[in-house]
């Protein structure tokens, strides 16, 4: 769709033709503003302010990032899964995060930036990923907890996404959070098969809990006073929530599960506040948050040393590929080959 | 899973033979998570690994228990051919294992779907995930064959290097009787010596057949890796006897 002050100014050039000296650029910012100021969506070609789109491919790109790195945590489990239907549970939702990631870039792609581009950048450290996949998957338990945690979280965080005014993001979080609720109806449900089963079994979805509760909190980013994109996300509309509400709801909707899966929530100040219809909850450990942030979490070089190497070691699959299509690119035209 | 076949009409030795092709494989596809060359065959690899667990579900579910047969069977029970064992090596080894396997499934299932045996439905539906998965493998073979200098020598490497394990494939199973074995093998031939030539490589020289008897995985006995892979898959398992999971 393109911007409604675009469609309605016949005759004067249309955001999508922004050729430099053509028309007055402060035309092109109204137009973008009355669009995002409409809850109209923005697409591809049309005009965007630069900041805008910098703003979106570094997101995007970093939720594409997360999508892949994300696989390694849960990866590791895949050979060891307890029983074949867990195995095949598993193994449908690593296939699953790599399919995120495709819609991911291409939607980045959008934006005038290369898949391979934004790969190096991941590969060089120029770019991130979520810092929740710099925590090791120690026990089954682990992917149980991700699945209800570490996927409620990003389900709470993407489908106010599937408002933001970048018609192809929005739209990639559409098929992403349908996914997203199915991995986290099923990580919980494994949860809940630990906690009613043996003592040890429980035992493991306890731990596995209290070692992901708290990072899990850590994916709605830093405090509202602290971050530093949010006030201008939420102007574009891209963000729709602070942080902090978005947080908040993740917290007040997990209380109520983790105890009809039996387990706790490892905070002592965790209580309910009728005065504010919420949960009350300890404090962030942000120390922890930056630190993991800033590449020293326990598994933040194991896990870009791994996508480095699966990238190089893919390299003779990936030029073979080229090559072979080059050779035979005339074949289906009957064309004498090159 | 509507496509159980009746378990009393089942032959074990089948369902296991079958069953263990596909469990084994997939584990081994499985490994590949997060190590792909490119995003895309992270996906492929999955899928086809998905495709293979879901057949070995219903294969030694007409057999058994599927996880106690997948769990807590040693290696000397397991009746998987050799090649789906072999450790994934390079992307051509892969690949080159890929091939020589869908090709021998598809054809096996096709032979399968149009009989009126127990595993008729079954195969009716892997016959179609078979061709695909053969497809997929033809694909790569020809990238890597008819590629770069390098690719054409891994994959010729590969293909080498796994070739002796494709005689047991058309080592007669028991239970299967309606199939030809040795029609099955000719077309077998035929297909993969058609795709390796399209794909620039060489078919091998040395004899089709592994370090073991002909058959041998079929009897349980098997190589060097596959203990330590069964050890890594059951290992959760069996350290909590009992549990439901």
């Amino acid at each position: 769709m393109a911007t409604a002050a675009a469609r309605d100014t016949a005759g004067s050039p249309t955001v999508q033709e922004t050729p430099a000296g053509l028309g007055d650029p402060a035309e092109f910012q109204r137009a973008f503003d009355a669009a995002v100021a409409d809850d109209e969506r923005i697409e591809p070609r049309d005009w965007m302010p630069d900041a805008y789109r910098a703003t979106l491919v570094r997101q995007i790109a970093q939720h594409a990032h997360s999508e892949i790195i994300g696989m390694q945590p849960e990866a590791n489990w895949i050979t060891r899964a307890p029983s074949l239907r867990r195995k095949a549970i598993l193994m449908a939702k690593v296939q699953d995060e790599a399919g995120h990631g495709l819609y991911l870039y291409s939607a980045a792609e959008t934006l005038g930036v290369g898949r391979d581009e934004l790969l190096d950048k991941l590969h060089s450290g120029r770019q991130k990923y979520s810092s929740i996949f710099n925590y090791p998957t120690l026990t089954w338990a682990d992917v149980g907890a991700i699945g209800w945690l570490v996927d409620g979280a990003a389900i709470t965080n993407q489908v106010p996404l599937c408002r933001c005014s970048y018609g192809p993001y929005a739209r990639a979080m559409v098929r992403v959070c349908k996914e997203e609720s199915f991995h986290q109806r099923q990580g919980y449900e494994l949860l809940l098969a630990l906690s009613k089963g043996t003592p040890e079994q429980h035992a493991m979805a306890q731990d596995a809990v209290d070692r992901w509760w708290w990072p899990s909190l850590m994916m709605f980013g830093p405090p509202d006073d602290e971050s530093q994109h949010s006030a201008q996300s939420m102007a574009w509309k891209i963000k729709r929530h602070s942080n902090d509400e978005l947080r908040q709801r993740f917290v007040d909707i997990c209380v109520p599960q983790a105890e009809s899966l039996g387990l706790t929530l490892p905070d002592p100040d965790l209580r309910w506040n009728e005065e504010r219809g919420h949960y009350d909850f300890g404090a962030i450990d942000w120390s922890e948050f930056w630190e993991v942030l800033k590449g020293n979490g326990p598994c933040n070089e194991e896990r870009l040393s791994r996508r480095r190497r699966a990238h190089e070691e893919g390299a003779w699959v990936r030029e073979a590929a080229a090559a072979h299509a080059a050779k035979h690119r005339n074949d289906e035209t009957g064309a004498t080959r090159a | 899973m509507t496509t159980t076949p009746a378990a009393e009409t089942v032959p074990t030795a089948a369902a296991l033979a079958l069953g263990d092709d596909a469990l084994v494989l997939s584990h081994r596809l499985g490994e590949w998570a997060g190590h792909a060359p490119v995003l895309e065959e992270e996906v492929a690899l999955a899928n086809i690994a998905l495709d293979l667990l879901g057949q070995a579900r219903v294969l030694l579910s007409t057999a058994g228990d599927e996880d106690q047969l997948a769990y807590l069977r040693e290696e000397r029970a397991f009746r998987n051919c050799q090649l789906v064992e072999q450790p994934n090596g390079d992307f051509a080894h892969t690949i080159a294992r890929q091939l020589f396997f869908s090709t021998y499934q598809h054809l096996l299932h096709d032979r399968l779907a149009s009989g009126d045996g127990p595993f008729a439905p079954l195969a009716g539906k892997a016959v179609k995930e078979a061709a695909y998965h053969r497809d997929h493998a033809e694909q790569w073979t020809l990238r890597l064959g008819d590629g770069t200098d390098e690719s054409h020598g891994r994959m010729q490497r590969a293909v080498d290097a796994l070739w002796r394990y494709t005689g047991e494939l058309f080592q007669p199973v028991e239970g299967l009787d309606e199939v030809d074995w040795a029609a099955l093998e000719r077309t077998w031939l035929e297909l993969v010596t058609d795709v390796l030539g399209r794909a620039t490589l060489t078919v091998p020289e040395g004899p089709r057949i592994g370090a073991w008897s002909a058959g041998a995985g079929r009897q349980g006995l098997h190589t060097e890796p596959f203990g330590r892979m069964l050890a890594e898959m059951q290992h959760l398992h069996r350290s909590h006897p009992g549990a439901t999971w």
